[in-house]
């Protein structure tokens, strides 16, 4: 019985008729697509995006060059080098992050002691050159002071869940 | 009706018949091609709707300068030859895809008048002109040396012959109940006091259906595209061709599928004929119709997954030759009743 149901079914393209049923319904749906310059999805405060480098309130630069962060990065993005400064106090010469390899893990951001290594929520930016990609301390300093209000509004929202 | 040309004609006198028969061959083509533009748009536009996408809307408004874009950028690239190619008949090969495409047209009615030549066998002549449509694809996948290319167009090869058959018989069929081959009389005779219900579709559905995936068969679209197969042998025959030389394989497709959807609406779809006997037949009517089937071919594109190859072969040969043979007896027997009545 059930062959000679399969049989007719087939044979009178019943189930082509309902897949295009199917079809033709979702072409009166609301379309989902995000028109992007000049719509964007929603960002979590958890957004991984182009990394910075944060300060203090007093201006003080927060990395103490521990090298958590590059012993941690998955893709040996991070470069560091540390020195002794005048007043004695640990810091880094040097502190490159190649975007190019960088796979936003966040693990930097997670291993970072004093919350100095952070990742923001930008994630429209390019480089025109080669090396343009590859960003230096001045450049992650410069990225944080510019976002530093929208950084620590998410450091605040994470914090509960720390 | 062409009285205001009588002057024109004097003056050119013996060179009269040929520039007006150019004419009327630009005047077929050039919205032919304006067509197969807009048909690529009308089909990004709504297998995107179907998808929940929106589709192209940046060139133009609503992206209906899409088309135009597209077509000045394949224009500007370069068409790269591979170096083990048979030059000849690599670059022979979209003509001649595009070339029976275009030379179809010739005895396609679109009114009672509207015809450039009233040929006698034009069905005849329609099923010659489609049917070397594939040399192009064979060809193209011989000469560009390379293997999936080659498999590409076997597949088509082997494609076309079994569908070939299949839609030979449907319009065994139409020919049978219009006892003629002239497509504008194969129209006049689905004329009749009951609009719609005079069309062929209704005594010949079965073959209707056969025509009609045969087409989309015949013209190598989704569900049937194995001779592209995308997913399998990258883009099959055309793999190797860039810039013109691809483009040509896509005006190919595209005017083959208004091609097909022109004769399902003449054959089967009434033409020109009004769908209700009290509006007058017109023009419009034949393109209602033609959009209806093309937007049928993208529907089907948007819905169904390409068949494997031995399923496509299975459903030429096992289903379709013996549906539309038997309904060839059918119809025979069927039209020595008096039961007949189109």
């Amino acid at each position: 019985m059930n062959t000679i149901k399969d049989f007719f079914k087939t044979f009178l393209l019943f189930e082509l008729l309902k897949g295009m049923a199917l079809t033709g319904r979702y072409m009166f749906a609301r379309k989902i697509t995000v028109q992007f310059p000049e719509e964007k999805t929603p960002q979590g405060f958890r957004f991984r995006g182009l990394h910075a480098q944060r300060r203090y309130e007093s201006g003080e630069e927060r990395c103490i060059g521990c090298k958590l962060c590059e012993a941690v990065c998955p893709a040996l993005a991070i470069k560091i080098a540390v020195a002794e400064r005048e007043d004695g106090t640990r810091r880094t010469t040097q502190y490159d992050i190649d975007l190019t390899k960088c796979i936003f893990c966040g693990f930097c951001e997670e291993s970072c002691p004093v919350d100095a290594i952070v990742e923001t929520r930008v994630f429209e930016y390019h480089g025109e050159n080669r090396g343009d990609l590859y960003y230096t301390k001045p450049m992650l300093l410069a990225v944080g002071d510019k976002h530093e209000a929208q950084i620590a509004r998410d450091r605040a929202a994470d914090s509960k869940y720390r | 009706m062409m009285e205001w040309l009588q002057p024109i004609q004097t003056l050119l006198g013996p060179a009269w018949l040929p520039i007006w028969t150019v004419l009327k061959i630009v005047l077929i083509i050039a919205p032919l091609m304006g067509g197969v533009a807009y048909l690529t748009l009308a089909e990004r536009k709504v297998i995107g709707w179907m998808q929940i996408r929106i589709g192209p809307n940046r060139v133009g408004y609503f992206g209906l300068l899409q088309p135009l874009a597209d077509g000045l950028k394949l224009f500007m690239k370069e068409i790269i030859i591979p170096s083990g190619a048979n030059k000849f008949l690599f670059i022979l090969a979209p003509i001649m895809t595009l070339m029976p495409a275009l030379a179809a047209w010739a005895v396609v009615p679109f009114n009672a008048e509207l015809v450039l030549s009233n040929v006698n066998a034009g069905l005849l002549y329609i099923l010659a002109m489609t049917s070397l449509g594939v040399y192009g694809v064979i060809i193209a996948g011989w000469a560009s040396n390379s293997k999936y290319a080659f498999l590409g167009c076997l597949r088509s090869a082997a494609q076309i012959v079994s569908y070939e058959i299949a839609m030979g018989f449907a319009l065994v069929c139409v020919l049978m109940a219009a006892q003629s081959l002239n497509l504008g009389d194969i129209v006049r005779a689905q004329h009749g006091n009951y609009g719609m219900l005079n069309w062929y579709i209704i005594p010949l559905f079965p073959v209707f259906l056969v025509y009609l995936i045969s087409g989309v068969a015949e013209t190598n679209r989704a569900p049937f595209d194995v001779a592209e197969g995308e997913s399998e042998i990258v883009a099959g025959f055309h793999v190797e061709y860039s810039g013109m030389a691809f483009a040509l394989f896509f005006l190919g497709e595209y005017a083959n599928m208004i091609l097909i959807a022109f004769l399902t609406s003449i054959m089967f779809l009434g033409g020109w004929l009004s769908p209700v006997p009290f509006l007058p037949d017109s023009i419009v009517w034949m393109f209602a119709k033609v959009a209806f089937v093309l937007f049928l071919f993208l529907w089907f594109r948007a819905t169904f997954p390409r068949y494997r190859y031995d399923q496509l072969m299975r459903l030429g040969w096992k289903i379709f030759i013996p549906i539309s043979l038997l309904w060839v007896v059918v119809v025979g027997a069927w039209m020595q009743t008096s039961y007949w009545l189109w």
